[in-house]
């Protein structure tokens, strides 16, 4: 291959079956990656992964490889929570800081054994990751481009694993981790993802990616099986409350203008720090704010009416207080949902303010002030997600 | 065996680390301080280096020592002598008709009337702009926003010093602060001798060529001993060594103990701050403040070590510029060598081998890419005119600083030192033809050694380059300035801190009261609850 | 007695031209004098080559102010701006950088280099960002005097200060280091590969009597990234018809206003009488009258060639002494038979509409700056190289292409002698070999070729010593010590006399805004009402 073409928009080790499956076309540029907005209809694989399966190419992905004696040392620098309380077979939510105490990414850290790890991120961060690894015996490898993963997610995605033949994955935890053979390779199976439902994420080996997707659709045939795309996602992360990098806050040490950047109290991420773990980025920084208080909170809020509060801003009163950095309409709660940032002394649950929502119909540009209500937590949360043995629907 | 009843431990018994501990303890605090080798003085030592020929083995002259510091602590009282002061400095001419410089005067049969006339404004004006930067580096650099009255009253200082130069100072100031020595020399001067010593005084000890902008501010750098009394460089009777002992008897007249061959291996600290310091040798001391005399890589990268301190300090260590160019040039030696065209009371000054502006920058684009010049840059001292305690009966003892000579020189130091020896003595003998018969021994510290033997991380002796960027507020990087680390308790004290290199003791002393006035804010005079504050603040 | 005017300007470079057009459209009676049988200065089209189009000086643009091509409607008047993205750096094992337009093919490119500095690209494009916004104002703006205590400069010295303010303790110390520094330390602190910091360095030197490694050579990185075209800042765009497209529209726009223009001018001396000026003298004897002269030429011809020293306070004499500018650069513009291929990319590439660059190391970087401290030009040289024809067929006959190579470092003299002919032969044939080691066909499409010394550059453009930015751009000579500290503010020494040059705040770069800002303050000083325009707002 030439030079030259490694530059073009890559693809996934999922692209033929997905470029098969996406009937309607539209696609996205997921860090260089090929992605599709939706196969079919948004709605339909909503509701795949809220009634019976909807399976994510999650491909792109960053993924590193975080090895060497000192890796559970080298992460407990860089991450907020305690990662030596991270078991093996475990895997964990987590965000990391920069000194200053402000959130550079979330992601998912996998613990696959003594001194070996992997860390899955939105952004990429070779370049901070290096740096911490000053002074310490370890190794970072960014493995994006050979591993393939697959979300499945939804509440049939226990049984069409098991119809896969995965005997015994219904015991597997939340947040657990366990190997399969598949096709002469090992096969990751893990519980997490990103949409509030019972589901697994699946990682193997590109060379067996499309082989992965025909027998995962052909187990999940009478299951309700549906691809689903990136514009699906957004709608089910913004339900169960997950942030997204660049979307709800900016990384760290990508902020140009002073201020820009947020805390995890700030992104009410407070309990995923501990303070009391020892060294890490930013602790002096955060306990500093938890003396002092914080700039701003996070909430989430309840808004009136089924306008999507969408880049609104937040009043108390007649007073900009704060703005709106994800919503949506959200099918399943049949609520109207909105992250916002305000100023640290509003957004007390159950305090009432208002999203000044602007949207049009025919051309004409209605201002609405919308009532909306602080709430304590996400509106969807599923009790399938948390059950073990995993249920069956 | 632990230890616990410091209050502070200085790690590091350098002259700044000396006079630092000397403050602290006679504002009454415990100290204890910890060197390494069998003698204290880091870099202004005095050491025998062929027998009974000895030598001040790093520094070698004494020109910016503060008047202030040597005050407060008596130390002609603890015995500090000058066997010479104010000596000229003559650039050697191949011809012999040198250059003499003074600190206001200048002559030689090559220097122009109008040259002579230009040397004293220029010099006046130097004078100036130097005590403008004495001010600065009496006091701890301020912060700029977040700053509190004594940040406020050393900008409204320096603001109101710029503002009594006249606008027309002013405006140069503005103006050349920035530029390079190179083209003040051209815009002042025409005799290339002239040119080409002053210029060294902008680039000695630096990873800089006369070319290089910054090289002005580090010329006032050097100038600050002017301002401090000294009108030229001075000799130490008995060579630096004596000016470190001086301060270790001052700093023990006051209550400091002090340990040698301590070497200190580790700065211990946990999540909240230091904790104290191991020893190599096992034994541990529990303090609640520890004041590093090391330079900032050394402190953080060997001391404390990189994984114990956040990424971002990590990687500000990290990319702290450190490089240096100066090897020292031992030479013991059979009688007085014949500089050609000097008397012997001229052969006691300080001699510069620097014939002019464009050779000193050919031989720094050699440092540049890691090979050392054919034609270095010589700073050269015979002591023993003046003490003739350092060498025996009719012999004498040169030193010479040479640059510039790369640390990390591309082939390595230990293949050729011997023929860079040999380089050196053929470049002096262009200069004192018969030297190379007279040489008995000699000894040659390349930047590794100096790195090895002084702890100079990068062999530089400023503890970082002295340029814009790491200067102030940005010494020894954004975010550890006014010598609290950014780790709660520990202090800088050496010349990777505020004002820099050169002995001045002013690192020290600023340090010291930097960390007695943290423990008058915490409101109990005693430094250990003050920690949490200043770590934080 | 030839006719009286209001103003008179020296010089029909871009600056002046802007200074002219908004004088005359204040109502005042301009005219601009211009050495040369064309207008333009250094921002010129000339055919040297039957049908072919040179911009034989300035190159490309970004830096020209939106506001003010806005303000004087010059796409009414004829000029238009077509943007490019990226650049290339091509190594010498045969690979190349491309630092594509797009920001996700610029990650893979940086990455297939090393993923590390792909990642690091990020937060070096946020930092010098930051550096970007912060300078970014002070474009439009006179620079305040810091010795002055009167309200005005007070005032503006309060604007400094708190956008300095704004960037936070940490960040004020960032800033500062990042103008004290040299391009080269500031990279290392950033990326891994050689040839991504040779890339990124080379705007760090052009123009520039300075090595990659010299303190203040991050400043002159910014000069070419705060220029933007359709508000993306960083963006640099192709003037159709090339630069002297811009002087043109500029001279409609001008005579629109009823300004007049005399080519075939050149001022012997501005004349002063009792301390005020009073007009220009002409090299041919003609004396013109005026209460207002504005001087587009740089300080060191302004002060020391058309002004008697008699006429001058002592300083300004010793200030434009050793006012720096010096020549570093030279240019070649060559008539192509056809469009050469570069290794490594193929020539449908975005790359090829883009500059190109040879130097694959901040080492070699050094070196050609080693030559020319030494009073040679670089024996491997530096270009910037750019085929302009590509995308505006105006330039070249239809399958032709012109190519405009940009060089860094050639010295104002050669070992301290002038220029000769044989010179500036070997000096071609250093750069075309150079770009030969880069593209195996590109001699053979050679059909004229145009060599430009610094000699050259200053016997015709009447730069001195050539230097592109009518002085360096470097800390000293910036702001408020632009040109020399105490004349900052676009007025001379002489009661009526102005500098609108880029030897003035904010420096060179066919820029248009020391025009402006000249123009702004001289109506100013007539009590009239201001009407050039504040920069747009930048958030």
């Amino acid at each position: 291959m030439k030079a030259h073409d490694e530059t073009m928009m890559l693809r996934t080790p999922f692209h033929s079956r997905v470029a098969e499956a996406c009937e309607i076309n539209q696609w996205d540029d997921w860090k260089g990656y090929t992605t599709p907005r939706a196969y079919t209809e948004v709605e339909q694989e909503y509701f795949a992964v809220r009634s019976s399966t909807g399976v994510f190419d999650l491909s792109p992905m960053t993924k590193y490889r975080i090895t060497g004696a000192d890796a559970e040392r080298y992460l407990n620098r860089v991450m907020t929570r305690d990662v030596s309380k991270l078991k093996p077979g475990r895997v964990g939510y987590t965000i990391w800081c920069n000194d200053a105490g402000q959130v550079m990414d979330d992601g998912t850290l996998f613990h696959f054994g003594a001194g070996d790890y992997r860390l899955c991120s939105y952004t990429r961060v070779m370049d901070w990751l290096q740096w911490s690894s000053l002074g310490l015996d370890v190794s970072i490898e960014d493995e994006t481009a050979d591993v393939a993963a697959l979300a499945v997610q939804g509440p049939t995605s226990c049984a069409v694993l098991k119809a896969m033949g995965f005997i015994g994955i219904e015991e597997l935890k939340p947040f657990g981790l366990t190997h399969h053979a598949f096709e002469n390779t090992e096969l990751m199976i893990s519980r997490t993802g990103f949409t509030g439902d019972l589901g697994y994420e699946l990682w193997i080996e590109p060379g067996k990616a499309e082989l992965l997707w025909d027998r995962l659709f052909t187990a999940g045939a009478n299951l309700g099986i549906h691809p689903i795309g990136n514009d699906a996602l957004e709608m089910l992360r913004i339900e169960a409350g997950f942030l997204q990098a660049g979307v709800d806050f900016v990384p760290a040490e990508e902020t140009v203008r002073e201020g820009r950047s947020r805390s995890p109290f700030e992104l009410g991420l407070g309990w995923l720090v501990d303070l009391d773990k020892g060294l890490f980025n930013g602790r002096r920084a955060l306990i500093e704010e938890q003396r002092n208080g914080s700039r701003y909170g996070f909430v989430f809020l309840d808004v009136q009416g089924n306008k999507p509060a969408q880049h609104s801003f937040i009043l108390k009163g007649k007073r900009e207080i704060g703005s709106v950095t994800s919503a949506a309409w959200c099918p399943t709660a049949k609520s109207n949902i909105a992250f916002a940032q305000v100023e640290s002394q509003y957004g007390r649950p159950g305090e009432e303010l208002i999203a000044e929502i602007y949207y049009q119909r025919e051309l004409i540009w209605t201002r609405l002030l919308a009532k909306c209500r602080v709430i304590e937590r996400p509106v969807f949360s599923s009790p399938k997600r948390r059950q073990t043995p995993a249920p069956d629907f | 065996m632990t230890s616990s009843s410091f209050e502070v431990i200085i790690v590091g018994g350098g002259h700044n680390g000396l006079v630092c501990a000397a403050y602290l303890a006679k504002a009454g605090h415990k100290v204890l301080l910890l060197e390494r080798n069998e003698r204290v003085g880091g870099a202004a030592i005095t050491r025998e280096f062929a027998d009974g020929f000895s030598v001040s083995a790093c520094a070698q002259w004494l020109y910016q020592f503060n008047p202030t510091v040597q005050a407060d602590l008596n130390l002609a009282q603890h015995g500090l002598q000058l066997a010479a002061r104010d000596l000229d400095t003559i650039a050697l001419a191949a011809d012999g008709n040198h250059v003499t410089l003074s600190s206001t005067t200048v002559h030689g049969t090559s220097v122009s009337q109008q040259d002579q006339l230009a040397y004293s404004s220029f010099t006046q004006q130097m004078q100036k702009f130097a005590s403008l930067l004495a001010s600065a580096s009496e006091r701890r650099a301020p912060k700029l926003l977040h700053s509190n009255w004594t940040d406020r009253i050393t900008l409204l200082k320096l603001g109101l010093g710029m503002k009594m130069l006249g606008k027309q100072d002013m405006q140069d100031l503005m103006r050349i602060a920035l530029i390079n020595i190179y083209d003040v020399m051209q815009e002042n001067f025409d005799n290339h001798l002239l040119q080409a010593a002053l210029s060294l005084d902008g680039t000695l000890g630096t990873h800089m060529g006369p070319r290089s902008p910054n090289s002005v501010f580090s010329f006032l750098h050097r100038r600050l001993g002017e301002v401090f009394g000294f009108n030229g460089p001075a000799v130490v009777k008995g060579g630096m060594g004596e000016l470190s002992e001086a301060l270790a008897k001052a700093a023990v007249s006051y209550g400091v103990e002090l340990r040698t061959l301590a070497a200190v291996g580790k700065i211990n600290c946990n999540a909240d701050g230091v904790t104290g310091v191991t020893l190599t040798s096992g034994e541990i001391f529990n303090t609640p403040v520890v004041v590093s005399n090391a330079d900032p890589k050394t402190t953080f990268e060997k001391l404390v070590g990189l994984r114990n301190i956040e990424t971002g300090v990590a990687r500000r260590v990290s990319t702290i510029r450190m490089k240096g160019n100066v090897a020292k040039l031992h030479l013991a030696l059979d009688g007085l060598p014949d500089f050609s065209g000097l008397d012997m009371l001229q052969q006691g000054q300080r001699l510069l081998i620097a014939p002019s502006m464009d050779a000193m920058e050919r031989a720094f684009n050699a440092a540049k890419y890691g090979e050392f010049s054919a034609e270095p840059v010589m700073d050269i001292c015979i002591p023993s005119l003046h003490d003739s305690s350092l060498a025996p009966a009719g012999k004498h003892v040169l030193s010479a600083l040479v640059q510039y000579a790369p640390y990390d020189l591309k082939a390595g130091w230990a293949p050729v030192r011997e023929t860079y020896t040999q380089l050196l003595i053929e470049r002096l003998g262009a200069y004192a033809p018969n030297i190379g018969a007279r040489v008995l021994a000699t000894e040659l510290l390349t930047p590794v050694s100096l790195e090895r033997e002084f702890h100079l991380g990068g062999g530089h002796w400023h503890h970082g380059e002295i340029s814009l960027d790491q200067i102030m507020m940005m010494r020894p990087f954004p975010g550890a300035t006014q010598y609290a680390m950014p780790l709660a308790g520990l202090y800088l004290c050496g010349a990777g801190a505020h004002p820099g290199g050169g002995v001045m003791g002013l690192a020290g002393r600023n340090a010291a009261n930097e960390i007695i006035s943290n423990s008058k804010r915490a409101n109990t005079g005693s430094i250990a609850t003050t920690k949490q504050q200043e770590g934080n603040s | 007695m030839s006719k009286r005017y209001d103003a008179i300007v020296i010089g029909a470079g871009h600056n002046g031209l802007t200074n002219a057009a908004y004088l005359a459209k204040a109502g005042l009676d301009v005219l601009i004098v211009e050495k040369n049988s064309y207008i333009g200065g250094a921002t010129v089209s000339r055919e040297l080559h039957t049908d072919w189009l040179y911009s034989n000086c300035s190159y490309v643009c970004s830096l020209l102010r939106p506001e003010i091509t806005r303000d004087l409607e010059l796409p009414r008047h004829g000029l238009q701006v077509v943007p490019y993205g990226g650049s290339v750096s091509f190594c010498s094992n045969g690979d190349y950088f491309g630092d594509y337009p797009d920001h996700g093919r610029q990650y893979r490119e940086i990455a297939r280099h090393s993923i590390r500095d792909a990642n690091a690209y990020e937060r070096y494009t946020a930092d010098v960002m930051k550096q970007t916004r912060l300078i970014r104002p002070f474009l439009m703006r006179t620079p305040p005097d810091p010795t002055s205590l009167k309200p005005r400069d007070l005032k503006e010295m309060k604007v400094l200060m708190d956008a300095f303010a704004e960037l936070g303790e940490e960040g004020l110390a960032d800033t500062l280091r990042f103008w004290t520094k040299s391009i080269g330390d500031y990279l290392d602190e950033y990326f891994e590969t050689d040839v991504i910091k040779a890339h990124l360095a080379g705007s760090g030197i052009i123009g520039t009597a300075l090595g990659v490694y010299s303190p203040g050579t991050a400043y002159v990185l910014l000069h070419h990234y705060m220029g933007d075209v359709d508000g993306t800042v960083g963006a640099w765009g192709f003037a159709r018809g090339g630069m002297g497209a811009v002087a043109a529209a500029l001279a409609s726009s001008l005579q629109s206003f009823g300004g007049e223009i005399r080519i075939d001018a050149e001022v012997d001396q501005i004349i002063v009488r009792g301390g005020k000026v009073a007009g220009v003298a002409l090299s041919n004897g003609d004396e013109i009258n005026a209460d207002i002269v504005v001087s587009n030429l740089d300080p060191k011809r302004t002060f020391l060639k058309i002004m008697e020293e008699k006429d001058l306070p002592a300083d300004v004499v010793r200030k434009a002494k050793n006012f720096k500018i010096r020549g570093s650069s030279g240019k070649l513009n060559i008539a192509l038979d056809g469009l050469p291929s570069f290794n490594g990319i193929p020539k449908n590439s975005p790359l090829m509409h883009t500059d190109m660059h040879v130097l694959d190391s901040l080492q070699r970087m050094e070196r050609a700056y080693d030559d020319w401290k030494n009073g040679s030009f670089s024996s491997d040289p530096y270009v910037d190289m750019l085929i302009p024809s590509q995308v505006d067929p105006t330039m070249a006959p239809p399958g032709k292409h012109m190519m405009t190579v940009f060089v860094q470092y050639a010295p104002p003299r050669v070992h301290g002698e002038e220029w000769t002919d044989a010179d500036r032969d070997a000096f071609g044939k250093t750069v075309i070999d150079q770009i030969a080691n880069y593209s195996p066909d590109f001699k053979d499409l050679i059909l004229h070729c145009e060599v430009r010394t610094p000699r050259e550059i200053e016997n015709e453009i009447g730069l001195t010593e050539g230097n592109i930015f009518m002085g360096e751009l470097t800390f000293d000579q910036l702001l408020f010590n632009r040109p020399f500290p105490g004349y900052a503010q676009y007025r001379g020494p002489v009661r009526g006399m102005y500098m609108c040059g880029s030897g003035t705040h904010p420096g060179g770069g066919v820029m248009t805004a020391p025009g402006a800002n000249a123009a702004r303050e001289i109506l100013r000083d007539l009590k009239r009402t201001n009407l050039v325009p504040e920069a747009y707002p930048d958030d």
